[in-house]
């Protein structure tokens, strides 16, 4: 007996051969339309039994057809069993799947980044590509933040029609990193110096030692060793990594680690730089994360936009796989962990832990109310530790140098190694590793120092706030921020100068989160857009009566939003009305 | 629109937590709004409902609740041992007023009758955003002879979504769909209803909070100014149809019958209904066959 009701529209057998491929790689089958698969059973089952598989499957027939066709969407019901009008309710959700009927469906599609530091670079480069007749679609922030220069322009992704995904600059030299010369360095030891397609190349270089050491000291102590190293999320809530693995540890049955390498908050390239120069690394730390947890399965999600770290990744994890350091028995131990990629389609939102969770299951991506948390309620309600790629890095020299030693890097309160996105008007931008400890004028040194006369820094993203010159000599730690009134976030560090158009910066932020705002809760889908409307019509003037207004918006975006995408939206906006950049 | 309230029974256990300073017991696995009910604390709602998961969306319901950093959304928080809850201090009253008052800039919301007592009494003033605050901005779908769906009156409260699938009809025919300011609740690619998996049970009508879906009758009668709620009775019947025993409440006006609904807390229906209980009224001697009729397939 059928279970859901189609439309007409046929897929291609080109569609339905795409697809096909896509789900055989995951090890999908096509649903048998029995009494136990039918959606009326609901619940949990359906969810794992194939919906997990859409996002692949979206993938698939976005390339080959250049849209979600009607056809292709009843091919995908059909072989997953997931009713058509949530099939569109996902699809619908992400930047890179269209479902529009427009007609040209058939060319590759620029997406021209619009946000800072790419924004004052991007209207010439749409209209130069508009006069080329490329189709063009404004994107937020495509994690390329270091190429925004004035030679170089705004980032470009294009998204291909029967052809790969691409970013025109990857092809540019791979090795010619910032801190490739600089010595102590403990997260990019490997980014620029060794080749990063090669696992001989990788222990060759001290890899999987860290594995070797973690398989000596068993789960309890490693997870000792993280917690005495006082290892903070990187992700941008610093969340102390120990108490999340002690949880995960203490619960039974399937479990997960799942790598958020989501990465788009504006201003962030760091993540995209290991996984591109140093993808061995991540998966090793990984691993070690799933012995310490007990988990057995990893995932890495990882945003649609990252074609060459996504190709990297797999490299990696698959010879990682022939050597034995992934699959079952890894590196002859009774230890079994499998790493599976999966690839986001353009949503900011996915990068909040709950909503990764959704994306991943083949739900749309809105954030879960928490409790309950990941630890016991995570990836397919099972008990999951999720990392930022950058946290996970910093387990490595903890295994090989030992917790406290690690731990004594750094000040009191920000333990160990850092990695900063430096970008905007700054000579040499790109991702720059420190010892926790110099103060903001430090990093924009290290970065060459500021391109004409400071004016302001944006610290953690668009989540974040700016900071003006009397901010130069704090100390980039957790405290000195905090203290501040400020965040280090996901380790942006934005310099903008005196030419800089703050008005146009701070509308495009606001414009930024009623873009990205996942629509799920009141205070966040209507106070995002009420806002980007006030500064629109104030912009280039003073705010007068309307400040009132901008702050009634944001206590009640902070108090009752569901998740940091609301809570924070309005940050940035206020920071720069309080430094008087605008208004 | 607060919840329906359960009795502590002895056996049960209890959870005790604080309420405006007053000590309010729950049974375990029952929630702060449940807590706020039995102290007698009405509380506003709009995504909640009794026979429905709560996805705590609209956040009009949020409460303040010791050493939490933001406010809580009562619907769906277990009450906690322990818990010190506030539901009318200064961060609460704020908060409610905003997200009524956001509604109110971007919704139509003349039929959302039980909204206007709470946005009067929080102060909402949706009128300060500005001259053309941008809004819903929506036609009226009037697709078949049995409900419309009128969009501009959509609060997004998921309510018809989870209606038409898990919590009770299990079609699908609806989800919530695109992002942001720009979501919509939509079949696939937006086809009309007569298209979709739609089976026509009106379930997904009975629970919409703002008059958004509303029966073709009610629609009419309203278009003609003829839409006297007050004047209205409703008789309970139990449905002829089959034999499972769904019981019905026939809304009449001027002796005519205007809609059917079922109560919530009904153990069988749990305000759930198909298509031959909620709209065989109009046919009733010919039966659901002529319905089909009706919807154009
Ligand atoms: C709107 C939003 C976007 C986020 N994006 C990311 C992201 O791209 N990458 C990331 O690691 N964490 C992101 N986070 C934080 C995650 O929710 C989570 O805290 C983090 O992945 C935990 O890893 P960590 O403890 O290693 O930092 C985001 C949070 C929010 C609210
Ligand atoms: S705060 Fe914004 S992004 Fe987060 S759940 Fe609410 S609407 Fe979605
Ligand atoms: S009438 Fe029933 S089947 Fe149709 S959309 Fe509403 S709940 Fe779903
Ligand atoms: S149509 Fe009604 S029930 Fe459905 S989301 Fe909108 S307001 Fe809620
Ligand atoms: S009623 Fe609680 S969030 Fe909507």
């Amino acid at each position: 007996m059928p279970d859901l009701h189609l439309t007409q529209d046929r897929a291609s057998s080109a569609e339905m051969a795409a697809v096909d491929a896509a789900l055989a790689t995951l090890g999908v089958t096509p649903a048998v339309v029995e009494e136990t698969e039918r959606l009326v059973r609901g619940g949990i089952h359906r969810k794992n039994e194939r919906r997990h598989a859409l996002l692949p499957a979206l993938h698939a027939l976005q390339t080959e057809s250049g849209w979600i066709s009607k056809g292709g969407t009843n091919y995908i019901a059909e072989t997953l069993n997931v009713p058509p009008a949530e099939i569109y309710g996902v699809a619908s959700f992400y930047e890179m799947f269209r479902v529009d009927t427009a007609p040209d469906h058939d060319e590759n599609v620029a997406h021209v980044c619009v946000d800072s530091p790419c924004l004052e670079f991007a209207e010439a480069k749409i209209a130069e590509l508009e006069a080329d007749g490329t189709p063009i679609h404004r994107s937020p922030c495509l994690g390329q933040c270091e190429r925004a220069t004035p030679d170089h322009g705004p980032a470009l992704f294009i998204q291909g029609r029967k052809a790969a995904n691409s970013v025109p600059s990857d092809s540019s030299d791979l090795w010619d990193l910032p801190q490739k010369h600089e010595y102590g360095l403990k997260l990019l030891k490997n980014v620029g110096r060794i080749d990063p397609t090669s696992l001989d190349a990788y222990v060759g270089a001290g890899g999987y030692k860290a594995l070797a050491k973690a398989f000596a000291l068993g789960p309890d102590k490693v997870i000792e060793e993280v917690s005495a190293a006082g290892l903070m999320g990187r992700g941008g809530a610093a969340f102390p990594t120990g108490v999340k693995w002690r949880g995960v540890a203490a619960e039974s049955g399937t479990k997960h680690i799942v790598v958020n390498a989501d990465e788009s908050e504006p201003g962030t390239f760091k993540d995209r730089t290991i996984m591109e120069h140093d993808p061995f690394s991540l998966i090793e730390a990984m691993t070690i994360a799933g012995f310490a947890t007990g988990a057995q399965k990893g995932w890495i999600y990882i945003r649609g936009e990252y074609p060459l770290a996504t190709e990297r990744l797999q490299i990696a994890i698959d010879s990682a796989r022939v050597a034995g350091f992934v699959g079952d028995g890894i590196a002859r131990s009774s230890f079994n962990f499998d790493i599976e990629i999966r690839r986001g389609a353009g949503a900011y939102i996915c990068g909040e832990e709950t909503a990764l969770f959704n994306s991943l299951e083949g739900f749309r991506g809105e954030p879960r109310q928490k409790p309950p948390f990941p630890t016991t309620n995570g990836l397919f309600d099972q008990p999951t530790a999720i990392n930022n790629p950058e946290t996970l890095l910093n387990v490595l020299p903890i295994m090989l140098e030992g917790g406290e030693v690690y731990g004594n890097l750094g000040t009191e309160g920000s333990s160990g190694h850092k990695l900063f996105c430096l970008s905007g008007h700054i000579a040499a931008p790109g991702t720059y590793e420190v010892e926790f400890g110099p103060t903001l004028r430090d990093v924009l040194e290290l970065g060459g120092g500021v391109q004409g006369t400071l004016k302001a820094v944006l610290l953690g993203g668009a989540a974040g706030s700016f900071v003006g010159l009397d901010a130069l000599d704090m100390p980039l730690t957790m405290e000195a921020t905090r203290a501040a009134g400020a965040s280090l976030g996901s380790g942006v560090v934005m310099a903008f100068n005196d030419t800089t158009d703050f008005d146009a910066v701070c509308v495009r932020i606001a414009e930024f989160f009623r873009n990205e705002s996942c629509g799920q809760c009141v205070p966040c889908r209507i106070g995002a857009v009420r806002q980007h409307e006030v500064l629109v019509r104030t912009s280039g003037s003073k705010l007068n009566g309307e400040l009132k207004l901008l702050q009634d918006i944001d206590l009640a975006m902070k108090d009752a939003s569901i998740c940091g995408l609301g809570h924070t939206a309005s940050t940035a906006v206020l920071s720069a009305i309080d430094l008087g950049l605008i208004g | 629109m607060t919840s329906r309230q359960q009795p502590v029974a002895a056996s049960e256990t209890a959870v005790t937590i604080s309420v405006n300073g007053s000590d309010v017991s729950v049974p375990e696995g029952g929630t702060i709004l449940d807590a706020c009910s039995a102290a007698g604390i009405e509380t506003p709602t709009i995504c909640y409902a009794e026979n429905l998961t709560p996805v705590n969306a609209c956040r009009v319901c949020v409460v303040e609740v010791e050493n939490s950093r933001t406010l809580v959304p009562s619907c769906s928080r277990a009450a906690e041992p322990g818990m010190v809850v506030q539901t009318d201090s200064e961060r609460v009253r704020h908060s409610r007023k905003m997200v009524l008052e956001f509604l109110g800039s971007g919704v139509d919301l003349s039929q959302a009758d039980q909204l206007a007592p709470w946005m009067e009494k929080y102060g909402s003033d949706p009128g300060r955003y500005g001259e053309s605050p941008e809004t819903m901005n929506e036609e009226v779908r009037i697709e078949d002879n049995l409900y419309i769906r009128d969009y501009d009156k959509c609060v997004l409260c998921y309510k018809c979504v989870e209606a038409c699938g898990d919590d009770a009809q299990h079609t699908f025919a609806i989800s919530m769909s695109g992002r942001g300011f720009g979501a919509r609740i939509a079949t696939e690619f937006d086809v009309a209803l007569p298209d979709s998996a739609c089976v026509y049970c009106g379930n997904c009508v009975a629970v919409c909070p703002t008059n958004a879906l509303q029966f073709k009758t009610e629609f009419d009668l309203r278009e003609m100014g003829n839409w006297r709620e007050e004047e209205q009775e409703v008789t309970q019947t139990v449905c002829s149809y089959c034999g499972v025993g769904c019981n019905l409440e026939l809304h009449t006006q001027d002796e005519r019958i205007v809609k059917v609904t079922s109560p919530a807390d009904h153990s069988v229906t749990s305000g759930h209904l198909c298509i031959k209980g909620r709209f065989g009224w109009q046919y009733v001697h010919a039966g659901a066959d002529e319905v089909d009729v009706q919807i154009g397939r």
